[in-house]
């Protein structure tokens, strides 16, 4: 079942935490919802639910206008960051909540419930109480209530966010491979680009109550839409500059952009990712930045470095692959040049 | 536009909500408002001149505020001094036993106070254990004051104790290690360091313990022995007075008693709102304190 | 950390020493008194004492009364909670301290107005004896007189757990399809449970020993309104000590038990809900 999100807004007394808020989630999809800290994921998420109510707007479920529903009406799963199980009730009774209040029939309850137990792999575990449950096991069995009553989507908060590392990676992989068996609606929310990218199909990217950009992981990751989810995906190097008559010039570093021939020049900054940046002995004639290693971190596939251009009085992170890096036999110390392979350029004036 | 409490899965509905609040107001009325303020219409019913006459015409009943005036204080300061000794005991060092000595300190609570009187009447009273001992020294313990100090003393045992205990739990023993390593003597710690980091829980135990104390009556009722104008108690006073069919007398000195209940609640509250923003002050303070 | 501050803070032995001898003389040996007098006592004349039909019944009356009181507590102290801890309304912060008056207010004075309020000219009586109500002088007062008594106990074990309940267990219920009632009788009520045996029990235990205020309330008919504590008290006036002694036993050892009781249910309740 599809959901639908038309205009969505909502305040908290003078706080807007979302306005004008648009997006569609195709029935069957997983769809991550990723932003940092306060741009109203979690709310966004809640209105979903019904939860809570927008000040202006609607959703629909299909076809569904299910703006004014209440939330028991509304058959949606939500899992809550911090797992929100029922203390008293063992995890058997936790996971047939959902089939108690709608009365199904005793046997088709354990049934289900067996049925759940044994996807979230906790059967041996019905008769425990929550207090006696890991986190990654507790997340499960929220999941599975959840998933019980067979919900026509699934909201997810902030899932696996209490958990720690490890945990954390066994369970997105579960996630998603659940999801790929049962197929149900879902939307999850995560501060982690990681785990969008890793799990989601697709991607909404959300900033200060307003959506910056959807779509796959691919799409934004090749072709982010401006200087925030930019900065947000993180490890850039920034260029202050401008364009003028088609080129962008910073320093030293030249970079074509045909969308601005004009002859008056334009302040503009160019994003450049760490792993777009290539390291050379010698300037090989393409534009690149003559520069000073100061510290090289070995650890992992890619060895990071980073290296003071003096031209631009900054220094920039460069991803270097192991077997250049074995190659050029780098040191700290050394005078090398650095050349962007791909550069993104936007103007200032649409910089945040 | 759908009303917040038809979608807010934690709001309750409106009718129910009147309802309950109604009901809860009308619990507290009849329970406690309407016999707080019977209290003080049967007192001054019949005008302020005849309450200050009731109050100060009758040698008695003067007597009686005397008594409760000093057999009070003494069994405070008693439980006074046992409460800070037990606390810093209890709170500041790892014992065998330390756990059923805890347990012990509420063990008055859960004794009636009639037992709590009869138990002194048994070892001090004529017959009791250590009576005949007493009456050759011609020292007399029930039914004077004494035996009204220790019956007090006993029901109001655990307050300054249990209100203690948690608190220097919770605020810890390093600033006293840092003082005690600095070199300060004992009486000086607890002046310096522990007096003021614990005061607001003292007077907080201090107020409960004296509100129960000034209105004990069962266990003062045991020992006291009904001398009208030399064991009578405030509390027994208003009993007497009420035998007596002498309504408005007893309640007059009720009324002073209902004063001290009032002003007990009013001091409690206050140190409570000050305690919750102490509180939520220290943990903005931490929570900046970890942001910087 | 015991023996750091051992060695570090000073008053070790005198605060401990002091506790312990100060516990000793006021509470543990007059206790032990108490027991000890009553086994002087020969057993058959022990058993005679606590076993008169006016003792057996002065015990049933205690305990129906108290159990009775610490029920309806239960009632009064959820709803009272509940719209303390879960609602707004003007003067909210005046109610809720007057919800400790019992605490604070001497049972003497409780007694003595409660006695004036519930007989036929009083504030409440005039319309309850035209009923048929009797609530002076009566088993029915003494209910009343121990509910006031009692009442502070449930409220005040229940508001913090209130309190502690979080937001997203209730909207869990909900969005698993629970109308508003069933997450109060299936997932609220049930967290409430430990609290509501402890608040029983706190508020149990209370009206087994109170005297102050049922003395004045009762009538104090022996067979008819007579608790266990007023029959300890006209037993030592009749100078029948040994008697007294005997009844005061069967009254520590149902206290006792209680608090027994309430820490076991504590600790269970604890290992399987923490
Ligand atoms: N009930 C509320 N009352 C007042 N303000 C709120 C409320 N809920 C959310 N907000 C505010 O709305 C903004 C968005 O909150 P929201 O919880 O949706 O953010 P989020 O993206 O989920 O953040 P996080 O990653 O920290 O969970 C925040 O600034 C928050 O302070
Ligand atoms: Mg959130």
């Amino acid at each position: 079942m599809s959901i639908t999100v038309k205009q969505v807004s909502k305040s908290f007394g003078s706080f807007r935490a979302l306005e004008h808020v648009s997006v569609e989630v195709a029935g069957g999809s997983l769809v991550a919802l990723l932003g940092p800290s306060g741009s109203g994921k979690t709310t966004l998420l809640r209105i979903i639910a019904g939860l809570e109510v927008a000040d202006s707007g609607t959703v629909l479920y299909e076809d569904e206008d299910v703006t004014d529903a209440a939330v028991k009406d509304r058959n949606v799963g939500f899992v809550f960051q911090h797992y929100a199980l029922f203390r008293h009730m063992t995890v058997f009774e936790n996971v047939a909540f959902g089939l108690r209040v709608r009365r199904w029939p005793r046997k088709r309850v354990k049934e289900r419930v067996g049925e759940l137990l044994r996807l979230i792999q906790l059967d041996a575990l019905a008769g425990s109480y929550p207090s006696q449950l890991s986190g990654g096991q507790r997340q499960r069995v929220a999941l599975a209530r959840a998933l019980a009553p067979e919900p026509k989507v699934l909201l997810l908060d902030e899932p696996f966010g209490a958990l720690d590392a490890k945990v954390r990676q066994e369970l997105r992989q579960w996630l998603r491979r659940l999801h790929d068996e049962i197929h149900v609606t879902s939307v999850f929310v995560t501060h982690d680009q990681e785990e969008a990218f890793e799990v989601a199909d697709r991607v909404v990217i959300m900033n200060h109550g307003h959506v910056e950009q959807t779509g796959t992981p691919r799409e934004i990751f090749e072709r982010p839409a401006n200087p925030f989810v930019m900065d947000f995906l993180g490890n850039v190097n920034v260029f202050h500059g401008h364009v003028v008559r088609g080129r962008m010039k910073a320093g030293s570093l030249e970079v074509d952009y045909p969308a601005h021939p004009h002859d008056e020049p334009r302040p503009a900054t160019a994003f450049v990712r760490s792993h777009e940046l290539d390291i050379l002995r010698t300037p090989n004639g393409r534009s690149s930045l003559e520069g000073k290693i100061m510290h090289l971190s070995p650890a992992g596939p890619v060895v990071k470095a980073r290296v003071f251009a003096a031209d631009f009085g900054i220094v920039l992170n460069v991803d270097v692959p192991r077997d250049r890096y074995a190659e050029l036999g780098l040191e700290v110390g050394d005078t090398v040049y650095v050349a962007p392979r791909d550069v993104r350029v936007y103007l200032q004036d649409y910089i945040i | 536009m759908s009303t917040p409490e038809k979608t807010n899965p934690r709001s309750d509905p409106r009718w129910v909500r009147v309802a309950l609040i109604a009901a809860a107001l009308g619990v507290i009325g009849v329970l406690i408002v309407i016999p707080l303020v019977d209290v003080f219409v049967e007192a001054f019913g019949r005008g302020l001149g005849a309450y200050w006459q009731t109050l100060t015409g009758d040698a008695d009943t003067q007597a009686a505020i005397r008594l409760t005036l000093t057999v009070a204080p003494i069994a405070l300061a008693l439980n006074l001094i046992f409460g800070i000794a037990a606390a810093w005991a209890i709170s500041r060092f790892r014992f065998p036993g330390r756990t059923l000595l805890t347990a012990l300190i509420d063990l008055p609570f859960s004794v009636s106070p009639v037992v709590a009187g009869l138990i002194f009447v048994l070892i001090f009273g004529l017959q009791g254990y250590l009576g005949p001992w007493l009456r050759a020294h011609d020292w007399r313990i029930i039914f004077a004051t004494p035996g009204l100090v220790l019956a007090t003393t006993f029901v109001t045992f655990p307050f300054i104790a249990r209100e203690l205990i948690p608190l220097m739990e919770a605020i810890g023993a390093d600033e006293e290690i840092a003082a005690a390593s600095l070199g300060a003597s004992g009486w000086q710690l607890f002046r310096r360091v522990t007096l003021p980091n614990i005061k607001w829980g003292l007077v907080y135990g201090i107020i409960l313990c004296n509100a129960r104390a000034m209105g004990e009556f069962g266990a003062v009722y045991v020992v006291s022995g009904h001398i009208t104008g030399r064991t009578d108690t405030m509390p027994l006073r208003v009993e007497k007075l009420f035998q007596e069919y002498n309504t408005p007398g007893a309640f007059a000195v009720a009324s002073l008693l209902a004063s001290l209940a009032l002003v007990t609640l009013a001091v409690k509250t206050a140190l409570e709102w000050k305690t919750r923003r102490d509180l939520a002050e220290a943990a903005r303070l931490r929570s900046e304190g970890d942001a910087a | 950390m015991n023996d750091v501050n051992r060695r570090v803070l000073p008053g070790f032995r005198l605060s401990l020493g002091y506790t312990l001898a100060y516990l000793g003389v006021l509470v543990l040996v007059p206790l032990a008194a108490c027991f000890s007098k009553a086994a002087t006592l020969p057993f058959d004349r022990f058993w005679a004492a606590v076993s008169t039909e006016r003792a057996i019944a002065a015990y049933e009356l205690t305990v129906g009364a108290s159990l009775v009181s610490a029920a309806i507590n239960v009632v009064l102290g959820v709803l009272v909670a509940w719209v303390l801890v879960r609602y707004e309304f003007p003067l909210k912060r005046l109610v809720d301290s007057l919800v400790d008056l019992p605490f604070a207010l001497p049972t003497a004075v409780a007694g003595l107005v409660y006695s004036s309020l519930y007989v036929e000219s009083g504030w409440l009586g005039r319309f309850l004896v035209p009923l048929g109500i009797q609530a002076a002088y009566s088993r029915l007062a003494i209910v009343l007189v121990l509910v006031f008594v009692g009442f502070p106990f449930v409220v005040r074990t229940l508001e913090p757990v209130l309190e502690r309940i979080d937001a997203d267990i209730e909207e869990a219920a909900a969005c698993l399809g629970a109308t508003r009632l069933q997450t109060v009788t299936r997932v609220i009520f049930p967290s409430l449970y430990p609290a509501l045996v402890t608040g029983f029990a706190l508020s149990f235990a209370r009206a087994l020993g109170e005297y102050g205020s049922v003395v004045f309330v009762s009538g104090n008919m022996p067979f008819k309104t007579e608790i266990a504590p007023v029959l300890i008290v006209a037993r030592l006036e009749e100078f029948a000590y040994a008697e007294a002694t005997a009844i005061a036993v069967v009254l520590l050892v149902i206290s006792f038990s209680v608090l027994v009781v309430v820490n076991l249910l504590e600790r269970w309740s604890k290992r399987v809900y923490a």
